[in-house]
């Protein structure tokens, strides 16, 4: 479950009051909103690089407001992958283990799970660059999987993609629901995503968040 | 030319027609010709002139060398004792300050390029001190500092001796390092440090698996910059480490003092044996921090 309860964030010029989201477990998050309505900060303050002024914030029954980025537990897939351009795909999906102190032969099984999984079995040994954009997200998507996480916080992880790479994309995200159970928040501004997958839909205006029905 | 109304019947009215009138191709050929004529005359002339300051020094080097009788002038630079003592303490005081100044650099303008902390635009200017300080002020100031506590303990140890040198060069050179390394990080996506925080690393971690390799051009760029300014400094030197042979006396002071004794051909060869370190310095910096080669 993802819980914010009456959250507070001041992010440079704007503000936002009693923000309450609620996705329960296992369910699939989508918070709509305008370019520039906070949708980001909202998301940076779940997994800890903001900080909030008041309100809690609860990962499946713990309270993490005040908790490190580090030990909330969270995949975390931005808006461009953010790949880490100095690192192979294998790197990549391999650090979070690695920090986490997994033994090499399970680092190695579990990327090769994942990549299976997300089709990039062949671009484990590449670097970033060169990847296509539909590559790119499969593959922050991988390393936000890795060390299996409960949450999942996306950041319009399909706004570049095209047409076509895009309903791959659906079909993959859905699979990937359905294969690892993970409770996500999915923030985009495309109304067509939030119909694809979501089940459960917000909606951010003005600094305030209302559940809508899914049907959007 | 006024907008066009309807005519006959089946003519069609135009909603609006375009204001003015185009410049004719050969007036826009001719001006685009003469903007590029004037980027190429202006760069090339800036080009000339380093080119031709060097190629000036080669000639004169040859010439020099051809009515030499016994050995050239830079052969004879080279056999001297105290020019070698000279190169060898300008490489390694140059290296030396270069790695003091990344070790400084790579934190400080990692701060002040991430965190926002009150007083960040005052670090900000202070650096910028050394690279605006006349370079005799920076040694001036250098020399005074050592007569306070604590500073004064050491004086003894450093001034006029051969850490003055590498001081008095760390002084300025950092200072374009950390220039350097600031507009690295600013270059490089904090988003990248986010997501690593977000799977387990400690900022430690982040920064050193992800932002640091990120950052590597940036720091042989940071480097070679601090190697340079090192290798050309001169002003403060010559007041804080003084400019005693066969003990403070590096490259830059040895070509002034060869101009002192009338010896032109001696400091126009040291001056070549710098281009020749400095170009050297350069050609292994790009090959090792860039993969694009040198042209």
């Amino acid at each position: 479950m993802i819980l914010l309860e009456n959250v507070s964030i001041r992010a440079g010029g704007f503000s936002l009051e009693n923000v309450t989201v609620e996705v329960p477990s296992r369910q699939y998050g989508v918070l709509m909103g305008k370019t520039g309505s906070g949708k980001t900060t909202i998301l940076e303050s779940i997994i800890g690089l903001r900080p909030v002024l008041r309100g809690r914030i609860w990962l499946c029954g713990t309270d993490v407001t005040e908790m490190k980025p580090a030990l909330r537990g969270i995949g975390y897939v931005p808006q461009d992958g953010a790949l880490f351009s100095t690192m192979t795909v294998r790197d990549q999906i391999a650090l979070a283990l690695y920090v986490r102190r997994v033994k090499p032969a399970a680092i190695g099984r579990r990327v090769a799970e994942l990549a299976e999984m997300l089709g990039i079995t062949d671009l484990l040994d590449r670097m970033p660059k060169g990847l296509s954009g539909g590559e790119r997200q499969r593959v922050a998507l991988g390393r936000a999987l890795s060390f299996q996480p409960s949450v999942l916080c996306l950041d319009e992880p399909l706004s570049a993609l095209d047409e076509e790479t895009r309903q791959q994309m659906y079909s993959l995200v859905k699979r990937v629901r359905e294969q690892t159970g993970v409770t996500a928040l999915h923030v985009t501004h495309s109304r067509e995503e939030a119909e694809q997958l979501a089940d459960c839909v917000f909606r951010l205006e003005e600094g305030r968040v209302g559940r809508i029905d899914k049907t959007v | 030319m006024s907008a066009r109304t309807s005519g006959g019947a089946g003519e069609e009215r135009e909603a609006t027609a375009p204001l003015g009138r185009p410049r004719s191709e050969r007036a826009v050929t001719i001006s685009d010709a003469g903007f590029y004529l004037v980027l190429i005359v202006i760069s090339l002339t800036y080009l000339l002139l380093i080119v031709s300051m060097l190629a000036a020094d080669f000639a004169f080097m040859a010439r020099e060398t051809g009515s030499a009788a016994g050995q050239g002038p830079i052969a004879a630079a080279l056999a001297e004792p105290k020019i070698r003592y000279s190169i060898w303490l300008s490489m390694t005081s140059c290296t030396l300050s270069a790695i003091l100044s990344l070790w400084v650099a790579v934190p400080l303008g990692y701060l002040i390029s991430r965190y926002p902390f009150f007083g960040r635009n005052l670090v900000d200017a202070i650096i910028d001190i050394p690279i605006v300080l006349p370079p005799l002020v920076v040694g001036l100031s250098l020399l005074i500092l050592f007569q306070f506590w604590p500073f004064r303990l050491l004086a003894r140890e450093i001034v006029y001796q051969v850490p003055a040198v590498v001081l008095a060069q760390f002084a300025v050179a950092c200072a374009f390092a950390v220039r350097t390394m600031k507009t690295t990080f600013d270059h490089i996506d904090p988003r990248c440090e986010q997501v690593a925080r977000s799977l387990g690393c400690t900022r430690l971690q982040a920064f050193g698996w992800v932002v640091l390799p990120e950052a590597r051009r940036g720091m042989t760029t940071a480097f070679t910059l601090a190697w340079a300014r090192s290798l050309g400094e001169f002003g403060p030197l010559l007041i804080f480490a003084g400019a005693t042979r066969m003990k403070t006396e590096v490259l830059s002071t040895t070509v002034f003092l060869e101009m002192n004794v009338g010896d032109i051909a001696a400091a126009v060869a040291v001056s070549l044996i710098m281009v020749a370190a400095a170009i050297v310095v350069l050609i292994i910096a790009r090959l090792w921090g860039t993969r694009e080669g040198l042209l």
